[in-house]
């Protein structure tokens, strides 16, 4: 049982991060950033490629670096060329598959067997117990969500929230909008790929279909979290992502245990209850439509 | 100051919306100049001051500011020097950002070179109340909040504080006040003329309500069809009526003047 938390609580910090990067593509750029699934693989298998290689830390960097160039690409292929900016995130999402492939050194999957990793370093100077990992993944991931809080408190990170809430007054206010969008979606991404390069060494493999779905089950987390925590301060909404991420893995643990849901239709319940969060406002309008036609009619027919 | 030359501006070329919006305008304004510009329904009014503040770049002609050649600038560079505010209240602002938030975005124009990275400090936030103060709205006092929580009129006046806090070399004022309620585009009329004589800024104002084009400022412009007719200052505009103004139109437009928002008291 403590096993099965532990792991859920891993998983939960881990993926975080993604819902973190959601939370400022989606929620601060308003921008449905379909890059996410690839940048995800991007970051696993530059970590797993590097790491194979038998440097774990530099592993990371590289995993961050590379999911910033995804992240402008996608931005650049928006902001410059004028895509649209979900068909610009696949795009760049489709080129990714053979980047991906190619980092991976043309093979659909790296293992870690014996090679180092970050979680094997920490195991070794024994500091936290058995709890090393989540002492790891926690740690990577309050401290990234510290510095997201931070950065967008900033002059510059002003200038992004800005582009995403009212564009026209940010081209009026000397806020360039294609630098803004850029480094959003770059900061965006590099959080993602963090993710997978963290996951990939967490579980000792990158694979090139890690990716799939990441996206929708990020946006769930990030609702979750909002429903719970609201959606105040820039503060409480990272707070909110992170949580959102441990709650959907506790769910998922006790749908594995408990087999309420056959765990082959995980996916597909994930895409509901994303859907059904995002239409919930139009949904809402239209009950409440619907509850005033029933009401008119029956006044009418008095 | 600004000098518009000979520009021009066709929307949609060679399809059926075709629309020559600006043509053959050219206009000088001098350091100080406080102009009112008035006209018909598609007269180019706007389009005039899009094109100033670079919303598109002209077909032809230049457009120069303090001397420099800003024709084919991109609009976020025009607009360290160049502030605006528009008819509808919430174009100015970021809803969901506090007061003071968007107050520091406006004093990035000031910061040009400052590192991004630079947070606001407590000097900035003495700074943005006293601002504030100015405005008498009590906004001072509800700094932390968002912006979306504020009237329309208080939400403009914010806007205007956040084009003016760094005194821009040219104001561009696009009926500012008409969507206001009249009490509410009263305050905010005032705290626009008291800025723009602290600052002496150059300022060109659209408006449709002809008293305050003869009343406001040191010029009036008349705009039809994409040209100005009318460019009145000094002491023939001070002698000037609102009737003289309709038949002035009348004799160079050869039409009566047709805009459906105009104010004539």
């Amino acid at each position: 049982m403590l096993y099965v938390i532990q792991t859920a609580l891993e998983l939960g910090f881990m993926y975080a991060l993604v819902a973190m990067a959601l939370f400022l593509s989606y929620r601060v750029l308003d921008i449905a950033d379909l890059t996410t699934d690839g940048g995800f693989v991007l970051g696993a298998a530059a970590s797993a490629t590097i790491a194979a290689m038998g440097h774990p830390v530099v592993a990371v960097f590289a995993a961050l670096f590379a999911g910033a160039a995804a992240g402008f690409v996608t931005a650049f292929l928006q902001t410059r060329l004028g895509v649209p900016p979900i068909l610009a995130g696949i795009v760049t999402n489709t080129g990714l598959y053979t980047v991906n492939l190619m980092v991976m050194g043309w093979s659909s999957n790296v293992s870690l067997l014996k090679q180092e990793t970050l979680f094997t370093m920490l195991r070794a100077t024994g500091i936290g117990g058995s709890w090393y990992k989540l002492m790891l993944a926690a740690g990577i991931t309050i401290l990234m969500g510290c510095l997201l809080v931070w950065f967008l408190g900033t002059r510059l990170g002003l200038s992004i929230r800005a582009t995403g809430d009212n564009t026209e007054m940010v081209r009026a206010s000397s806020i360039n909008p294609v630098f803004t969008i850029s480094v959003g979606l770059s900061v965006a991404n590099a959080m993602t790929a963090l993710s997978g390069a963290i996951v990939g060494q967490y579980q000792k493999s990158a694979d090139i279909n890690s990716g799939t779905g990441i996206v929708v089950i990020g946006l769930a987390c990030l609702i979750i979290g909002e429903t719970v925590f609201g959606r105040r301060s820039v503060g409480r909404n990272v707070v909110a992502a992170m949580a959102g991420s441990i709650v959907y893995r506790f769910l998922y643990a006790i749908i594995l245990k408990t087999s309420i849901v056959p765990i082959e239709c995980l996916k597909l319940v994930t895409a509901i209850v994303v859907a059904l969060a995002i239409a919930s406002p139009s949904l809402r309008d239209w009950a409440a439509l619907e509850k005033r036609k029933i009401h008119s009619d029956k006044r009418g027919g008095r | 100051m600004l000098r518009l030359e000979h520009i021009k501006k066709t929307f949609n070329p060679g399809t059926v919306n075709e629309k020559c919006a600006i043509q053959e305008l050219s206009l000088h304004l001098k350091p100080g100049d406080f102009a009112t510009i008035i006209g018909s329904n598609g007269a180019g009014k706007s389009t005039m001051l899009h094109a100033i503040a670079g919303g598109f770049y002209v077909d032809e002609g230049a457009i120069y500011l303090d001397g420099e050649n800003i024709t084919f600038m991109e609009e976020y560079k025009r607009s360290r020097v160049i502030g605006r505010l528009f008819q509808d209240p919430l174009k100015g602002t970021a809803p969901h950002m506090t007061i003071e938030e968007n107050l520091a975005l406006a004093f990035l124009r000031a910061s040009k070179g400052s590192i991004p990275f630079s947070r606001i400090s407590k000097k900035d936030k003495e700074v943005f109340r006293e601002q504030l103060a100015l405005l008498e709205m009590g906004l001072e006092d509800r700094m932390k909040q968002p912006v979306g929580l504020l009237s329309g009129g208080q939400r403009q006046a914010l806007t205007l504080l956040m084009a003016t806090m760094v005194p821009p070399k040219l104001l561009l004022l696009d009926e500012h006040t008409a969507a206001l309620d009249p009490g509410t585009a009263a305050k905010v009329l005032e705290l626009t003329e008291k800025i723009i004589e602290k600052n002496q800024t150059t300022c060109l104002m659209v408006t449709h309500n002809m008293h305050q084009a003869l009343e406001l400022g040191n010029r009036t412009l008349m705009m039809d069809g994409g040209r100005i007719i009318l460019d009145v200052e000094g002491e023939e505009r001070e002698k000037m009526t609102v009737s003289d103004l309709l038949a002035k139109f009348q004799s160079f437009a050869g039409k009566e003047l047709d805009n459906d928002r105009i104010l004539l008291s």
